[in-house]
């Protein structure tokens, strides 16, 4: 047996005087599987030792809330006896070393999440960041990420109903693949991970164990270098089919009642969920690890509390259950052991070809996990640019539109969901490309709108301001389809918070989040946090993904982005001031990429996202998009090449400068469409609610028109549009 | 009118089979894939999904379980067998129709609306459809469709071809061939016309909120035949 030292103990990512802090917590040196136990429970990944003390201040209250924080996922109350379980994570280090195993295991393990605690997930989502087009391996990772996702999804039968894709030079060494899963569950039959009573049988349930994913949570708490390759073996493998009948049989045993607790075995396997189960009961745990079911041979008690195999369960049952589960798990094909029981000693105890082989105190793995207040500093609120009258002397309207069109981050990418069954389970109203994906409850008339968003680009410049932002994106999204906002999951994906700059970053962006999500009524149920994307020194623009749900309690009165009829009038609510800093039309067309992002008024944010509400609740709109990243003149566009209707827009009054007005990406702006008979009586209950508008132009004919300023036909725009990414993959 | 769904492990297209076949007036039952025996009924359908993962060739374990005999007996005595799409992969896989499923020729899964134009109404799946041409959902990664010259001669001979890929006004060309399939073939009958495997998902089209409607069509259809 290898001898523990500090040396071996910094080889697991531990470092010096955490190591110490163990042989002091045990009065003795671990021995390799304890050690291997401690590294496992003490990285970042497991312990959020660096983000703990900041995600307390998250807003995570309010009555739609049945599970915040802490569990597998989140929960919320959509009315009646339902509720739904969410919750998004990050696959990025796995992803970036082996796409397509690191996405679909991405997206297993956060269905696991999901189904882990009674619910059947009905839909699965997506934010992926990639570094630039032009860089070597960005092809390949997306091509590989996108196959990875849609093989494990749609071979699971959960549709994928939204996502969200970016490029940028900062995710060059660390791409980033964040999935989410949402699961519907009888609020009444959730299931928990906490274990409760003593001598209760510890089950274990699914794939066999091997030697894949050993260290995958160390890995992903690890910052990159120029051997990642010889990290392969770290990567998990993942069987979509075996998880598929892992998820059969589990909902099928929890429709009885033997169940005490249940626990995926995640990051970490078996180590993290056994840990975690008898921490959240007070409980210690004892497990044979001789009875695990290996897949392969002479495995050691180190690889078996370590490997992070894939489709596997952690269950306690009531005693003299066993019997009767183990029928349920037969008949799917799946293993079932009885590997231990829960204690009363709060230690956990590891036997193996009975000898003990481990005992810690689980206060030491959890409670004692090591916490840092780690050293940041405040972001300055960058200086506004002049831009003077010259830059935009030579520029036409038409060329800027068509070249931010085509742009990668507004390009259309159906090239990706096509790849994802989107319609499977039959209940998918609004599929990928518009604001939201809708699903319908099974056989209700309510619906659950989800979205996921970010905003490096604002985050970067402005960490608090970018944190803000992207929630206030999120509950958009939520509006523009007619939903409801409810609750948000987040996924925190930085640098190293080992550097002041990335640990401001985190700290100011969840400040943000906090600070918006508790205005709009909009708590964090959910979440995780990814840190030391960074490869050689270079980390990633601060990119907090945030998941949103919202609820329709009619799915007939959902909004699309589709324009419906010649004639109608379009509007923007919200007021346009012109922001260009930090905007696709600063970058793409007049190469600045300095400056403040759009400033977040959340007094105006809400007003006008209830207005919009208010208006649909009175069936006087017609069709809704946000406006978000390229400013009014892309949201136009976009939503007239979805539905292939041209707009003729209004002259601007006044000397606004048109580029300013059409490209600026002011925040908390929605456009609709308004039918002529309902126009004034839209005007009227904007001005009482006194909401700003504008009066934008009217659908009309096959092009988008702007007096002598611009003509394109939809069809001319749509070409680009559509083609960029795929044309891109076949180059 | 009775119907029974076999759930193969990996099935995931059997619940909306299920909801789609009772909205339309079928008495439906679920059948495990390791019961020997498939109660009375007029009509069994082999859903989609990834049977047995996928694992080996799509459909071929499916092909060989335990339940599938039952399936060729009710067959071959003449009774409707209706697989989609990995449905479909099975019936070739069990030999009840000619031909294979090969791997999409772009090599990506693909989901998406297709019109398919219906070439054979003699038969009780399209009897009495009024419209020739079907706006379908597909989504699948081997639903390119092969067989040989010989194979092909027969089944064109035998008006065996039951759908075929094609825009929204029936031409059948290459533009409109999602996945490569041998003369944009998305569905086959067996002789007798009682066996028909194809790869568009009708049950994914049932109402105004889903992909489109016209499956609805197809269900209609299908139940009034009977």
């Amino acid at each position: 047996m290898v001898e523990v030292n500090e040396k071996i103990a910094i080889e697991h990512g531990l470092k010096s005087d955490e190591y110490k802090k163990i042989c002091d917590l045990l009065k003795r040196t671990p021995n390799i599987t304890e050690l291997g136990v401690f590294s496992a429970m003490w990285n970042e990944h497991c312990s959020y030792k660096s983000s703990r003390r900041h995600l307390k201040k998250l807003h995570t209250k309010g009555e739609q809330v049945i599970q915040g924080p802490g569990e597998n996922a989140g929960v919320v109350d959509i009315e009646d006896d339902d509720a739904i379980v969410f919750k998004i994570e990050s696959h990025n280090h796995p992803s970036f070393i082996e796409p397509y195993q690191g996405a679909a295991t991405g997206v297993g393990g956060i269905m696991r999440d999901v189904f882990t605690m009674g619910a059947r997930p009905i839909a699965n989502l997506n934010s992926i960041h990639f570094g630039s087009p032009d860089h070597e391996k960005t092809r390949n990772l997306l091509r590989g990420v996108v196959k990875g996702i849609g093989g494990y999804g749609n071979c699971i039968g959960v549709p994928t109903i939204a996502g969200q894709t970016c490029f940028d030079e900062s995710y060059n060494g660390n791409i980033l693949v964040n999935a989410m899963t949402l699961g519907l569950v009888n609020k009444n039959k959730i299931f928990y991970s906490k274990a409760a009573g003593i001598n209760k049988p510890v089950i274990y349930v699914g794939s066999k164990t091997g030697r894949d994913g050993i260290h995958g949570a160390s890995m992903a708490s690890a910052i990159f270098d120029d051997k990642i390759e010889e990290k392969k073996p770290t990567v998990q493998v993942g069987d979509p089919f075996t998880e598929k009948l892992l998820l059969e049989a589990c909902l099928e045993l929890m429709a009885g009642k033997s169940i005490i607790s249940i626990q995926d075995m995640g990051a970490a396997g078996l180590t993290s969920s056994s840990i975690e189960m008898a921490s959240k009961g007070d409980l210690g745990i004892e497990i044979d690890l001789t009875k695990v079911p290996c897949r392969e041979e002479n495995m050691t008690p180190y690889e078996i509390m370590l490997s992070e195999s894939q489709e596997r369960m952690l269950i306690v049952l009531e005693e003299g259950k066993e019997n009767e589960a183990k029928k349920i798990f037969d008949k799917w094909n799946l293993d079932f052991a009885v590997i231990g029981k829960t204690t009363n000693s709060k230690n956990i105890e590891l036997y193996f070809k009975n000898k003990k082989v481990a005992e810690i105190p689980i206060d030491f793995l959890a409670e004692n996990a090591p916490m840092y207040d780690r050293k940041w500093i405040k972001a300055k609120l960058p200086k506004e640019n002049n831009f003077s009258k010259e830059q935009f002397k030579s520029l036409k309207l038409g060329d800027c539109l068509k070249k931010i069109l085509i742009d990668p981050n507004i390009a259309d990418k159906e090239w990706i969901w096509d790849q994802y069954d989107h319609t499977v389970m039959g209940d998918t109203i609004q599929k990928p490309g518009g604001n939201a994906g809708v699903v319908r409850v099974h056989g209700t008339n309510k619906a659950v709108a989800a979205s996921v968003d970010s905003s490096a680009t604002y985050c970067h410049a402005h960490p608090l301001t970018g944190g803000k932002q992207v929630v206030c994106e999120s509950w958009r999204n939520m509006i523009s389809v007619g939903a409801k906002p409810i609750a948000i999951t987040n996924c925190l994906n930085f640098g190293n918070p080992e550097k002041e700059r990335n640990m401001g970053e985190f700290v100011e962006c969840v400040e943000g989040i906090t600070e918006a999500s508790k205005y709009l009524n909009y708590p964090v149920v959910s979440g995780n946090v990814s840190f030391y994307n960074e490869t050689k020194d270079k980390g990633i623009k601060p990119t907090p993904s945030i998941g949103g749900i919202g609820l329709l309690s009619d799915y007939k009165k959902m909004m699309t982005m589709e324009l419906k009829n010649e004639g109608n009038y379009l509007i923007v609510i919200g007021k346009t001031e012109g922001h260009l800093d930090q905007s696709i039309f600063a970058r793409n067309i007049l190469s600045e990429f300095n400056g403040p992002p759009p400033e977040v008024n959340l007094f105006n944010e809400k007003q006008n996202g209830m207005s919009v509400l208010n208006l649909k609740n009175k069936k006087l709109i017609e069709a809704c998009h946000d406006v978000s990243l390229g400013g009014i003149l892309i949201a136009i566009s976009k939503m007239g090449i979805k539905s292939d209707k041209g707009v003729k827009l209004f002259p601007l009054e006044g000397l606004v400068n048109k580029f300013e007005y059409f490209f600026g990406e002011d925040q908390g702006r929605y456009i609709i469409e308004v039918k002529p008979e309902n126009l004034e009586n839209v005007e009227n209950m904007l001005k009482n609610d006194s909401i700003h508008f504008d009066k934008l132009g009217l659908v009309e004919g096959n092009n988008i028109t702007l007096e002598n300023d611009l003509k394109l036909s939809i069809d001319d725009i749509k070409e680009g549009y559509k083609n960029w990414l795929k044309e891109y993959m076949v180059n | 009118m009775k119907s029974s769904v076999i759930i193969f492990p990996g099935s995931n297209c059997d619940r909306d089979m299920d909801v789609a076949l009772k909205k339309f007036g079928f008495e439906n039952q679920m059948v495990w894939h390791n019961d020997a025996k498939i109660p009375k009924c007029d009509l069994i359908v082999l859903p989609g999904g990834f049977s047995y993962g996928d694992y080996l060739r799509c459909g071929s374990i499916a092909g060989k379980s335990r339940i599938i005999k039952s399936v060729i007996d009710f067959a071959n005595s003449g009774g409707l067998v209706l697989g989609i799409c990995n449905g479909f992969q099975i019936l070739t896989e069990t030999g009840l129709l000619p031909g294979i499923l090969q791997q999409n020729k772009y090599l990506n899964f693909i989901c998406k609306n297709v019109f398919v134009k219906i070439k054979n109404k003699e038969n009780k799946y399209f009897k009495k459809i009024d419209k020739d041409v079907l706006e379908l959902h597909i989504a699948h990664n081997e639903g390119n469709y092969f067989c040989s010259n010989d194979e092909l001669k027969s089944i064109e001979d035998n008006g065996q071809i039951a759908v075929t890929y094609c825009d929204h006004k029936g031409n059948e060309d290459e533009k409109n061939n999602p996945n490569g399939a041998l003369k944009n073939i998305a569905g086959i009958f067996n002789k007798d016309k009682n066996i028909l495997g194809m790869m568009p998902h009708p049950e994914r089209m049932i109402d105004p909120f889903l992909s489109g409607e016209d499956g609805s069509l197809f269900f209609n259809n299908l139940i009034e035949s009977l």
